[in-house]
């Protein structure tokens, strides 16, 4: 190993370090799942613990987007648009059944699963999940930021 | 009033508006000839029977049966704290039906709602377009008729993995 790789990977690992304790989280909450959000995100289990305690209504300022609950046809453009609009480095969280397979709705009106409009990172199945369903999603999140290839200004492109 | 002279005095004002009446689980349940719905709608918001709240208005698709739709309104008396069912089977040709809309301001996105669902013109309407699917959605959604899980996606997918 030359010097200048020695020096990319230990710079790769404090970005990725930095980056997984310092998820801006934009919530797209549609339903009833929003519940357990709001507990994951509140004291009682308290996300800020884990470095994703600021919550950003904006998509432009996030980079962790959160959808929670049911994604309808009628909504997809829309949840198109909001991840179109947040900056890479970015990630996505699929919250409860719904967003992960259209859970218990095989219908004309939903989406059956949100891995049809956009990519995802982490799947959280659950009807809904358990807080503590979340925050193991949240720390397998964390996990694969840390052990990816970090998109930097000047990193190495292959 | 007790039930059976309540349903008399109805009778009586409404006429062959009637065409039966039924029972479902001990509450009488009004049967209207579906031209007379709204004239009828009309005597029953009035004193003495003073169905003041439109509490709901939708729709039952049997597919199989001569009127296929079949309209059910329910009725609320503030004043006397009692309900009315009413029901009127439309055609499955062109099903139609004169609008609440001058009677019950909620009646217009309620039968948005029908229409949308069912596909039952409502005559008078003054903005009779969908209310829960989507400008370009093609068919009605919850006719019996429509395609099993059948969806319409507005931007494209990807296919199943």
């Amino acid at each position: 190993m030359s010097g200048i790789d020695f020096v990319t990977t230990r710079l790769e690992t404090a970005i990725g370090w930095g980056r997984k304790f310092s998820l801006f989280h934009y919530p797209f909450i549609t339903a009833c799942c929003g519940m357990e959000y709001m507990s994951t995100a509140c004291a009682h289990f308290d996300i800020d613990r884990f470095g994703a305690g600021l919550t950003r209504f904006s998509p432009r300022q996030a980079d962790l987007l959160l959808v929670v609950g049911t994604i309808t046809h009628k909504l997809a453009p829309v949840l198109k648009t909001v991840y179109d609009q947040m900056l890479e480095p970015k990630w996505v969280i699929a919250f409860g059944a719904c967003t992960v397979s259209g859970g218990i709705y095989q219908n004309y009106a939903v989406v059956q699963g949100i891995d049809r409009i956009i990519p995802v990172d982490i799947y959280i199945p659950g009807c809904p999940p358990r807080p503590e369903m979340v925050l193991d999603g949240l720390l397998k999140l964390q996990d694969k930021i840390q052990h990816q290839k970090q998109d930097w200004r000047w990193a190495r492109k292959p | 009033m007790g039930q059976e002279t309540l349903i008399e005095a109805i009778r009586a004002k409404l006429g062959d508006a009637v065409e039966r009446v039924a029972d479902s689980f001990g509450d009488p349940v009004l049967i209207l000839r579906p031209a007379a719905v709204r004239a009828a709608m009309a005597a029953l918001r009035e004193p003495p029977f003073d169905y003041a709240v439109l509490l709901d208005l939708t729709c039952v698709d049997f597919a199989a049966s001569e009127g296929r739709f079949e309209l059910v309104y329910h009725l609320f008396s503030l004043g006397r704290n009692v309900r009315l069912r009413l029901k009127a089977s439309l055609a499955a040709a062109d099903p139609a039906v004169e609008t609440l809309v001058g009677l019950w301001k909620n009646a217009e996105w309620l039968e948005r709602e029908v229409f949308d669902m069912f596909g039952v013109r409502f005559e008078g309407h003054p903005y009779l377009r969908r209310i829960l699917t989507y400008e370009g959605f093609e068919g009605h959604a919850l006719r019996k008729s429509y395609p099993w899980r059948l969806a319409q996606p507005r931007i494209p997918l990807k296919d199943d993995v």
